[in-house]
């Protein structure tokens, strides 16, 4: 008897793309249907979408697009603007998180009076921040990037408490045996250890505040990728939410490499991946 | 110069349980203990009699609830600046790597990166590590971690080494190569070299010169539960009574000649008399501990 099936690692691969390939091709011949079109959109009209917000040339009218292709390469102003909102809210986000993880952990007074408010903060959803947020920074980026530095923060802010918390007290006598003062334990000891959990939060908190900006822009904007499906939505324009969808989609998978690079490259004395945490 | 590197005056550890104030235990009782300069003490008790504690007190980390701690007839307040310690468990910092770990106390007091690297390089190769500097240490053996911490301590050149089990760890045969490296280092250049795998190299900073021209003996406060060990390493085995409120009881000279080799001198008649009379105290206090772990675990 056959064993179950087990692919290689490169078969694997194909496999993969196999799947991809039959999903397009299912999706497809779905939309072959002018009701299903209406509300699944058009893979093969999501391609030319993606193809013209990227590409500065197009294509003339064809069998598979009637009204051609144009090239108008003009997605790069709202892409910039949704990368600028997630990496300056990542920032922020993590060092404002790193910060306050540190005192608190460090200053068991404050730690013990925040305690409550800080769970409240924590467990209050805050995308409804957003229309105060709105209010207070108006529609250009820093409304976006506040929203997403609450959702960045408190991931940061809750690995540094617990790394902190959970630095070895041996490592830490021997630091202090070995003649460290405040600051030196500070830097020697608390932040490093800090860091390795900061590090293992940094593809949720990365991708959080990927989200956070993108739903800012959603909520109220004039640029971004979120705008462009706002806009896109409110005329029915299927297409381009899913074109918008999968440019998203990429770029969230592309940052999430470029954390992982170089969380290998910074964690490089852990033995063993560390825990992230679950949404 | 002062005779004693390190004396405990009639030091008592009272431990207030944090969640019932009211409960208290006594860890350590009225226990007095000195070590001269030069000297190698070790203390040996049954498990979990406070010996730690006592260690801990000495090294300044914990402090006492009566009593006073003398490092070289100066009271200590805060952590003791002349002391090394070398841990039971895992001391060493895991982002480090092996040479940035030995640099590090060095760092501490504000030496150049450089010149630091340069003498914890030296002092890798002393305990045969001169070339793992860049592991971390994940990356290296148990024996050679301790050997990493072995050179972190001996980095600062400490007036006193406190050692806390510090080989309890490691299998016998890396254990007893360990002791015998400790017990030269210790020695210095004062006593003639065992045969031993490790490259002679005096590190630059490492160790003062005495008048007579050899290295001062550095003071050694070594914790263990193996009375084997304590023998064959010290000048003075100190027995320590059954936990709660641990005490001395008794204090044992060792006269066995030196240089020793750890695996050889147990096999002296005079070894055997000595480990004989400790064993006569000890048992006592091992089968009264023992007594005490069965009731608390009922």
């Amino acid at each position: 008897m056959p064993g179950p099936f087990k692919p290689s690692a490169r078969s694997l691969r194909y496999w993969q793309a196999a799947l991809l390939v039959a999903m397009l091709l299912g999706w497809h011949l779905l939309s072959r249907d002018a009701q299903y079109a209406f509300f699944l959109g058009e893979p093969i009209k999501v391609a030319g979408r993606v193809w013209s917000w990227f590409m500065p040339f197009g294509f003339a009218p064809s069998d598979w697009f009637p009204d051609g292709v144009p090239g108008r390469a003009d997605i790069y102003e709202h892409l910039g603007v949704t990368l600028l909102e997630t990496v300056l809210a990542f920032v922020i986000g993590t060092v404002v998180g790193l910060a306050f993880g540190l005192w608190l952990a460090l200053s068991p007074t404050a730690g013990a009076i925040l305690d409550p408010y800080i769970k409240a903060a924590n467990s209050m959803p805050r995308v409804i921040l957003a229309p105060i947020f709105a209010l207070w920074f108006g529609l250009g980026i820093w409304s976006k990037v506040a929203l997403a530095v609450t959702l960045v923060f408190f991931i940061v802010f809750f690995n540094v408490y617990q790394g902190v918390k959970e630095v070895s007290p041996v490592v830490l006598a021997n630091a202090r045996m070995l003649g460290a003062n405040q600051r030196q334990l500070m830097r020697s000891v608390y932040l490093p250890s800090a860091t390795s959990w900061v590090f293992s939060s940094l593809h949720t908190s990365v991708g959080l505040a990927f989200v956070g900006a993108v739903v800012g822009e959603y909520l109220g904007s004039a640029r971004g990728v979120g705008y462009l499906i706002l806009q896109a939505e409110g005329t029915f324009d299927v297409n381009t939410v899913f074109a918008g969808m999968v440019v998203l989609t990429v770029f969230a998978l592309l940052l999430d490499g470029l954390v992982g690079r170089i969380e290998k490259r910074l964690m490089k004395w852990q033995p063993r991946q560390g825990e992230t945490e679950k949404l | 110069m002062p005779t004693h590197a390190l004396e405990l005056d009639r030091i008592t550890v009272t431990f207030q349980s944090p969640d019932a104030p009211a409960q208290r235990y006594t860890a350590v009782a009225d226990a007095t203990l000195a070590v001269r300069t030069g000297e190698f003490v070790s203390v040996v008790g049954p498990t979990g009699c406070g010996k730690s504690t006592l260690l801990n007190i000495g090294a300044g980390l914990l402090h006492a609830s009566s009593g006073e701690v003398r490092v070289f007839g100066e009271p200590l307040s805060g952590i003791n600046r002349r002391a090394g310690y070398m841990f039971q468990t895992e001391a060493l910092m895991p982002w480090r790597s092996a040479i940035e770990n030995v640099m590090v106390g060095l760092q501490y007091r504000g030496v150049a990166p450089a010149a630091a690297r340069e003498q914890a390089q030296a002092w890798l190769e002393r305990v045969g590590l001169g070339g793992f500097g860049d592991r971390y240490p994940h990356q290296l053996s148990g024996g050679m971690r301790k050997r990493t911490a072995l050179a972190q301590v001996l980095a600062l050149d400490p007036d006193i080494i406190l050692m806390d089990e510090p080989f309890s760890a490691l299998d016998i045969q890396t254990r007893q190569l360990m002791e015998n490296e400790v017990l030269e280092i210790w020695a210095g250049g004062s006593e003639g070299r065992r045969a031993a795998p490790s490259p002679k190299l005096t590190p630059p900073g490492g160790g003062r010169v005495a008048p007579g021209g050899s290295q001062v003996r550095k003071a050694v406060l070594f914790i263990t539960h193996d009375l084997d060990e304590a023998i064959a390493l010290s000048d003075r085995v100190v027995v320590l009574s059954a936990g709660p409120a641990t005490h001395p009881i008794g204090e044992f000279a060792i006269d066995l000649p030196r240089p020793r080799d750890v695996a050889e001198v147990r096999t002296l008649p005079r070894f055997v008399e000595l480990h004989k009379q400790i064993w006569d105290v000890l048992r006592d206090e091992v089968l009264k501990g023992y007594a005490q772990q069965l009731k608390q675990a009922a």
